[in-house]
C-alpha cells in the first residue's frame, strides 16, 4: 500500500487537480475548465482522477487553494486550505530549490513571488483589473478567430510587434482593434498582445520589485511561448518554464497538506454527495454581509462572509 | 455659504455630521451639550450607504467622500437640517463645498458647516461657525465641554491601542467589543472631567482584567495610511479584526486625537528623522507615514499594510519612498487601496498571504540565529 496525496487548485478559469506520493512525484493529474461552477469541475475533476489514480494508494491528505479554496475545501473535507501564494512557492520549490523569483500569471490574477532559500520574502498580487492575464489574452483570441493554444506560436513568427496600450484592459481592446482596422498582420498584432502582457506586469505587479534568477515562470499564460519570449526578451533573463508550470498550485498544496498528515484516510468519491451553496444579504445588523451558507447532504455545514454570529441563523 | 438664523427658529432643528469608528460617541456629545439642537443619532454606514454616495458622486473622487455623502444623504431623508462636515488637509479640503453642491443640486435643504476649511483647524472660526448655526451658544460652557471632548477622544484613543495590541489573543470572543461598547455608552452620560477621568480608569483596569493568550513570539503589525480609510471600520473593510483572527499584535498610530492635538508638533519631528529621504510635507499625512514606516521598521515589525482610498493623492506620493524604507530595512509591506467596489475575498488572500510569509521569514531567521 502507497500513501498519496491530493491537490486541487480551483481557479477562475480552470481547475487543476494533482495526486502526489510520498517522494512528492506526479502519480496523476488532471487539468479543466472551471467555467464559472467550481463545485461541478471538482466533481468532474476526482472522477477522473479516481480512475487513473493505482488502486494501491490511499489517500493520506487533501489540500485545496485557489480562489474557491473554501468552499471546495468543505466539500472535499480538506485538510489543508492555504493560499494560491504560499501553495506556488511550496510546489516550485519542491522543484526548483534555488529559485528566486516565481512569475505566476493566471485567468484573473497575476503574481510576483520573490524568494531567498525556499522562504517568501515578498509577493505582490495585482489590484484592481485583470488586464495582462489570462482571460483577457483568451478574449482577444476570440475576437481574432484564433484558438489560444495557437496564439503562442503565431506571436513567434513576428519580428515586428505593433505597440498596444497595455495599462489597461480596455485601452488595450480598442487599440488592438484600431490596429487590426488599419491594416497590421495577424501575427503582428497577436505579437503585439504577448508583449503588452509582459509589459503590464512588470509595469503593475513587478513594479519596484527587484527580479533575479533563477526565474521561474508558471500559471496557464506560462504555456504560450510568445509572452516566454518576450519575458526573457524585457528582462535579458533566462525563464524556467515547467512542463507542470500550470499545475505548481496543485502540487504546492497536496505537499502542505503532507506536512499536516494524521492518521485520517480520505475518499475521492462525491459523487453521492449532495452540495449547495445559498447566498444572502443578512438583516440581522447594519452591516449587512453577503452570507453564503453551505449545505453538505442538506445540512447546514457553514457560513461565509458573516462577521458576527447573527449570520449563522 | 452660511446663513444666520435667529434663534427661534432654529430651536428646533435637527443637526447630523458623517460617520467614522467609534468616534460618534464623543462628537454628539459635544454637540449635544454646546448647542441648543436636536442631535441625530446617525445611521451606521451600510452597503446602502456606499451605493448612494457612489451613485451621487463624481467617479474618480476617493471614497471618504463617497461614504460622507451617503451618510448625508441618509440623514437628511431621516430629516437632518444643519450638516457639520469636518474635511482634512488635501484635496478634501474643497470636498465640503462640492458636497453641499450636489446635495443642493440633488433638491435638499439644509444648512451646511464645514468645521475646516482650506484644511486648516481654527478654534476661532469654528466657534463663528457654530455660533451662525445657533446664536445662543455659550463661550464658557463650550470650551468646558470642548475640553472633555478632546479627553474623552484621548482616552478612547488610548483604550484603542491596548485592544489593538490584544484582541488578537483574547479568550472569550467578542469580550473586547463588548466591553469597548459598554465603556462608550458610559462616556455618552458623563457630566463633569472628574466623572470621565474615573471611568477611564474604571475601564482601563477592566479591559487589563479581560483574559487573554498571549504568545511571546507574536507577530506584530503596523497599519499605517489614509486617515478615513484607516479609522473607519466598514471603510477598511474591518482590516483589524481580519488581522486579529490571526493572533496578530497590531500598531495604529493614526487617530483623532494624534490629528487634533499631535500631528502639529510632530510633524517637524518627524521631517527631521525622515531627512534622508523627504523635505517636505507632501500633504495629508504622508509624512507622517513615511516616519512611522521607518519607525516600524527600526523596532521589530514583521510588517506594515499601507491602506488607503483608492486616488488619495498624498498616500499615492509617499508609496514609493515606504517602498524604498521598506526594502532598505528588509521589512514586507503589503498594500490596499479601497474602493466601493473592492473584492473582500482578494483581501482575504492577501492577508492570509501576508501572514504566511511573515511566519515563514520569522521561522528561517530563527534557524540562522540558532546556527
Amino acid at each position: 500500500m502507497r500513501k498519496g496525496y491530493l491537490g486541487i487548485d480551483i481557479g477562475s478559469i480552470s481547475t487543476k487537480g494533482v495526486v502526489l506520493d510520498e517522494q512528492g512525484e506526479i502519480l496523476t493529474s488532471s487539468y479543466i475548465w472551471t467555467e464559472g461552477n467550481p463545485v461541478e469541475a471538482v466533481r468532474n475533476l476526482l472522477d477522473i482522477l479516481k480512475k487513473e489514480v493505482p488502486s494501491d494508494v490511499v489517500i493520506k491528505g487533501i489540500g485545496t487553494t485557489g480562489s474557491a479554496r473554501k468552499l471546495i475545501g468543505l466539500m472535499v473535507s480538506a485538510s489543508t486550505i492555504k493560499n494560491e501564494i504560499t501553495a506556488h512557492a511550496a510546489g516550485t520549490c519542491h522543484f526548483y530549490k534555488d529559485v528566486r523569483t516565481i512569475l505566476e500569471i493566471g485567468g484573473q490574477d497575476s503574481k510576483i513571488i520573490l524568494l531567498d532559500h525556499g522562504i517568501i520574502r515578498d509577493y505582490a498580487m495585482n489590484t484592481l483589473c485583470a488586464a495582462g492575464t489570462g482571460s483577457f489574452l483568451s478574449s482577444q483570441a476570440k475576437r481574432l478567430d484564433l484558438d489560444v493554444s495557437e496564439f503562442g506560436t503565431l506571436a513567434l513568427s513576428s519580428n515586428t510587434p505593433v505597440k498596444i496600450a497595455a495599462r489597461c484592459t480596455v485601452f488595450a481592446e480598442s487599440d488592438l482593434v484600431h490596429k487590426a482596422q488599419v491594416g497590421y498582420a495577424k501575427k503582428d498584432i497577436v505579437a503585439g498582445l504577448c508583449k503588452s502582457v509582459v509589459l503590464n506586469y512588470l509595469n503593475n505587479v513587478g513594479k519596484g520589485k527587484k527580479i533575479e534568477g533563477p526565474i521561474v515562470f508558471q500559471g496557464g499564460v506560462s504555456k504560450n511561448e510568445g509572452v516566454v519570449k518576450y519575458f526573457k526578451e524585457i528582462l535579458k533573463q533566462d525563464i524556467i518554464v515547467d512542463e507542470n508550470s500550470h499545475l505548481m498550485g496543485a502540487i504546492g498544496i497536496a505537499l502542505l497538506s503532507k506536512k499536516n498528515e494524521t492518521d485520517q484516510v480520505y475518499t475521492l468519491d462525491i459523487t453521492d454527495i449532495t452540495f449547495e451553496t445559498k447566498g444572502f444579504e443578512c438583516k440581522g445588523c447594519s452591516n449587512h454581509c453577503e452570507v453564503v451558507k453551505i449545505f453538505k447532504d442538506h445540512e447546514h455545514i457553514d457560513t461565509f462572509g458573516n462577521r458576527c454570529p447573527m449570520g449563522e441563523k | 455659504m452660511l446663513i444666520s438664523w435667529n434663534k427661534k427658529s432654529m430651536q428646533n432643528k435637527i443637526v447630523a455630521f458623517p460617520q467614522m469608528g467609534d468616534y460618534q460617541t464623543p462628537i454628539s456629545y459635544l454637540l449635544s451639550h454646546i448647542l441648543n439642537l436636536r442631535i441625530m443619532k446617525v445611521p451606521p454606514i451600510t452597503s446602502k450607504t456606499v451605493e448612494l454616495g457612489a451613485k451621487n458622486s463624481p467617479d474618480f473622487v476617493c471614497t471618504p467622500f463617497k461614504y460622507t455623502l451617503g451618510t448625508f444623504i441618509e440623514c437628511l431623508d431621516a430629516g437632518a437640517e444643519i450638516l457639520v462636515q469636518a474635511g482634512g488637509g488635501c484635496r478634501y479640503g474643497y470636498y465640503g463645498e462640492l458636497q453641499e453642491q450636489i446635495l443642493k443640486d440633488l433638491g435638499y435643504e439644509f444648512t451646511y458647516v464645514n468645521l475646516v476649511t482650506q484644511g486648516r483647524t481654527d478654534i476661532r472660526r469654528i466657534y463663528k461657525n457654530l455660533k451662525s448655526i445657533d446664536a445662543s451658544i455659550h463661550p464658557l460652557k463650550s470650551l468646558y465641554y470642548t475640553f472633555i471632548t478632546s479627553k474623552m477622544i484621548k482616552y478612547m484613543d488610548k483604550i484603542d491601542f491596548y485592544i489593538r495590541e490584544n484582541i488578537g489573543f483574547e479568550v472569550e470572543k467578542g469580550s473586547f467589543v463588548a466591553l469597548k461598547r459598554r465603556m462608550l455608552s458610559k462616556f455618552q452620560s458623563v457630566k463633569t472631567y472628574s466623572h470621565l477621568l474615573l471611568l477611564y480608569h474604571l475601564y482601563k483596569r477592566r479591559f487589563k482584567k479581560l483574559k487573554i493568550l498571549k504568545d511571546e513570539k507574536k507577530l506584530k503589525v503596523g497599519l499605517i495610511g489614509e486617515l478615513y480609510t484607516l479609522m473607519e471600520p466598514f471603510a477598511n473593510y474591518h482590516i483589524e479584526y481580519e488581522l486579529a483572527k490571526y493572533g496578530i499584535h497590531i500598531k495604529r498610530y493614526t487617530n483623532v486625537h494624534y490629528l487634533l492635538f499631535e500631528k502639529k508638533n510632530a510633524v517637524k519631528r518627524y521631517l527631521r528623522k525622515t531627512k534622508d529621504y523627504i523635505r517636505y510635507r507632501m500633504g495629508a499625512d504622508a509624512a507622517d507615514n513615511i516616519a512611522r514606516t521607518k519607525y516600524l521598521c527600526l523596532h521589530g515589525y514583521d510588517g506594515i499594510i499601507h491602506i488607503k482610498s483608492s486616488f488619495c493623492t498624498p498616500e499615492i506620493g509617499a508609496m514609493p519612498i515606504i517602498n524604498k524604507i521598506c526594502s532598505e530595512y528588509e521589512v514586507p509591506v503589503l498594500y490596499f487601496s479601497f474602493d466601493t467596489a473592492t473584492s473582500e475575498v482578494g483581501m482575504k488572500t492577501r492577508i492570509e498571504a501576508f501572514y504566511d510569509m511573515m511566519e515563514m521569514r520569522r521561522d528561517s531567521e530563527k534557524r540562522i540565529s540558532r546556527n
